[in-house]
């Protein structure tokens, strides 16, 4: 027990006390935020800018008028459709939409002119406003009032309770439990590839570098591979730990500041041109907020722990194995595969299944098989997991932990001390069969 | 007294034997030399020692103890192939080895000082083993076999890597140790280091035991009872039997059988052909009864 101490020691601190380390760990956390701050930056001049886009519209029939959009200015000329091809050409407009002398029940013909490719959005917008404007006409023309169709027009958004066992009432909101799952299900998946790799890494450097015999003649294998997986998975959990410390730090910081530069009610528009209106905002950010202080963060967190350290370790033992069946990195590349299809398969149902329907029987079965467990459980513990279910998977977690281990100590032992051979999956089955 | 003994070990690796029945008795205090060509099963044996892998049947016992885990801190071992950890210091990895072979941190770190201080290299504690030459980084690794103060040293062709003054070194600390009542196995390849320094020599080959015994025994075992003599001749025939050896203006060598007589016999007669300048035993070296051995047994 007390040798594999000094094996978690020396694999945490040689990494840990690295530069690398501590650079890897202070920037990677100020990408994020410095990227979000990019955006911010660019989107905010953008806004500035937008008083200047202005469209000439030129309407033959004279019966359309667009009301210019906080982005956009219409102006009405009538200007010949080449004048205002010109004006486009010159720069002088940002476009020039053509309505022609039109059918309304088969309008066609319409033209926007740009020197730009125009975005999506402003497509969009365009079509949409246009196909408004048609369809108040066409209601006029049929003899109905359109304003008494939008008093018509009603707001509805569905409150959602879960209601559990103990009869005890609950507001969810699917988004906000979906990014929770989306977040800690890829962090997972990244957290196990990420060090999985360092563990192989680490093996293979002892095996070529022939310390392997000494430490054998020292340790016992498996104690061995045990603690540097435990070693590698503490420098993995301290770079996680100080990461999140940071980015909540800066993202703070960032947020904060441009926060207070852009008056919320814009910032909101941005994130949602087709705000409804501010009221019905105002009530959803409520809502979601009630969501996020019902959700049992702690029980959520150790959960999260519970299934980043148990999918960590049981692919770890695979990560070790195959390190000890090779002589060098780029022989890996066959034995890398089976380990990471499961991988790729839990991250894959995690979007496909689990997020979209966290009850289906995909779900649960991605849920309870050891090998998608850790990532596919996420997705549905933000969502509330029966008892049951988490038990069911994380005792199946905690088993498929211990196999994967015993498993891969039995390659390790043989492999670890076997130089110069090609190694196949045959001769893995005889090192798993040889006692 | 027998430090350690081998009982009847065999090991397969599939149908393959690595060894077979081997018995070996190795006296405390004593540099036994384990010889053999490659692939005859020495490092399996000395694997197994070393509680690397197991052997399918047979016996160790270590001062009359059946081996087990906690004689790992008894030995030491310095492998064939070997490293260390390039990015660590040479402090760092002694007191690791040594700690990992269960010495306490405190003595572990005194050990380390001490035998820097011994070697002349208290200068690169805290240099990283990448920054160190090839023969400096040997030295550290001898070093990080014996700290732990082994009552058995198994050393697997330790002169590799070393140049002369090195070796010579190493050699002269082996020989220390054995001093202080450390039992040493060396294998090697290097017979003159054999004949040097080990008082007992076992041979194996393909498996078996071929050899065993005590250096000047094994020698006198396998000498071939013929003498070597130097004469001066004065021109008279000499016997067919006399295997005809070098001829200086001065002298001619000749290889003489004893043939069941004594040497004063022969020498005797030798004396009828000319004047003697020279007369003794062939006692073989090592690397000829090495060679014979394995010769023999390739021809079977």
């Amino acid at each position: 027990m007390n040798k594999i101490l000094l094996v978690i020691r020396r694999e945490y601190l040689s990494r840990v006390k690295k530069k690398s380390f501590l650079l890897v760990t202070l920037l990677t956390p100020l990408i994020f935020p410095t990227i979000m701050a990019v955006f911010l930056w660019i989107a905010m001049k953008d806004t500035g800018e937008d008083a200047l886009r202005i469209i000439e519209v030129v309407d033959e029939s004279n019966e359309f008028f667009l009301e210019s959009a906080d982005q956009y200015v219409f102006t009405f000329s009538n200007l010949s459709r080449e004048e205002a091809k010109t004006l486009v050409q010159n720069g002088d407009r940002y476009g020039f939409l053509y309505i022609p002398k039109i059918d309304l029940t088969n309008p066609s013909g319409i033209v926007y002119y740009t020197n730009k490719t125009p975005s999506f959005a402003l497509v969009n917008t365009l079509e949409s406003s246009l196909k408004r404007k048609i369809e108040e006409l066409r209601l006029f023309q049929s003899g109905i009032d359109p304003k008494l169709i939008n008093s018509l027009r009603t707001n509805v958004s569905i409150q959602s309770i879960t209601l559990d066992n103990a009869g005890e009432e609950k507001i969810s909101n699917a988004t906000v439990n979906f990014v929770i799952g989306f977040m800690t299900g890829i962090l997972i998946y990244v957290f196990i590839l990420i060090y999985g790799n360092q563990i192989m890494q680490g093996v293979i450097e002892e095996k070529s570098s022939r310390i392997i015999e000494i430490l054998v003649s020292s340790i016992r294998p498996f104690q061995l591979m045990l603690g540097k997986i435990i070693g590698i998975g503490a420098v993995g959990l301290t770079q996680f730990l100080i990461w999140i410390v940071l980015i909540f730090a800066v993202t703070s910081v960032v947020v904060g500041y441009f926060g207070m530069q852009m008056p919320q009610q814009q910032a909101m528009e941005m994130a949602n041109p087709a705000a409804i209106s501010a009221m019905g905002d105002s009530a959803e950010m409520a809502q979601i907020l009630e969501v996020i202080y019902g959700i049992n963060f702690i029980k959520l967190a150790l959960t999260f722990v519970f299934y980043f350290i148990g999918g960590y370790l049981l692919y770890g033992a695979f990560f070790a194995a195959i390190g000890a069946a090779v002589d060098s990195p780029s022989d890996a590349q066959q034995f890398m595969f089976p380990v990471t299809i499961p991988l790729i398969i839990a991250y894959m149902g995690l979007f496909v299944f689990v997020l979209e329907d966290p009850n289906s029987q995909v779900s649960f079965w991605l849920s309870i098989i050891p090998f998608t467990s850790p990532i596919a459980m996420m997705g549905r513990a933000s969502y509330g997991v029966p008892f049951f279910d988490l038990a069911l998977s994380m005792g199946l977690l905690i088993l498929g932990f211990l196999f994967t281990t015993w498993l891969a100590g039995k390659i390790y032992r043989i492999g670890i001390l076997v130089h110069g051979t090609k190694v196949n999956y045959r001769t893995l089955w005889r090192w798993i069969k040889a006692d | 007294m027998k430090t350690l003994e081998v009982i009847q070990l065999s090991k397969k690796y599939g149908k393959t034997p690595a060894l077979t029945d081997i018995n070996l008795e190795i006296p405390q205090g004593s540099i036994f030399g384990l010889l053999g060509p490659n692939g005859a099963g020495k490092t399996t044996l000395i694997r197994i020692i070393n509680q690397i892998i197991e052997g399918d049947s047979g016996d160790i016992l270590i001062q009359g103890e059946r081996l087990q885990p906690k004689h790992i801190s008894r030995i030491g071992y310095l492998p064939e192939e070997r490293g260390l950890y390039k990015k660590m210091k040479v402090g760092e990895q002694l007191l690791y080895f040594a700690q990992l072979k269960g010495m306490p941190t405190g003595e572990a770190r005194q050990k380390v000082e001490e035998w820097l201080r011994r070697l002349d290299i208290h200068s690169w504690k805290e240099k990283k083993i990448e920054d160190l030459s090839k023969g400096m980084a040997q030295k550290i690794q001898f070093i990080s076999t014996v700290i732990h103060s082994p009552e058995i040293l198994i050393l697997d062709e330790p002169f590799s890597g070393f140049d002369p003054v090195n070796a010579e070194l190493i050699k002269n600390e082996i020989l220390e140790l054995k001093s202080l009542g450390t039992t040493v196995i060396l294998s090697t390849h290097r017979m003159e280091s054999v004949e040097l320094l080990c008082d007992h020599i076992a041979m194996i080959h393909r498996s078996f035991k071929v050899l065993d015994g005590p250096v000047k025994e094994v020698k006198l075992a396998s000498k071939p009872h013929e003498f070597l003599a130097k004469i001066k001749k004065n021109g008279k025939p000499l016997p067919a039997n006399w295997q005809y050896g070098v001829e200086t203006e001065d002298y001619a060598s000749f290889l003489i059988p004893l043939n069941g007589q004594s040497p004063n016999q022969i020498l005797g007669q030798a004396m009828e052909y000319g004047e003697i300048l020279g007369f003794e035993e062939i006692i073989p070296s090592i690397e000829e009864i090495f060679m014979e051995k394995v010769k023999e047994d390739t021809h079977e």
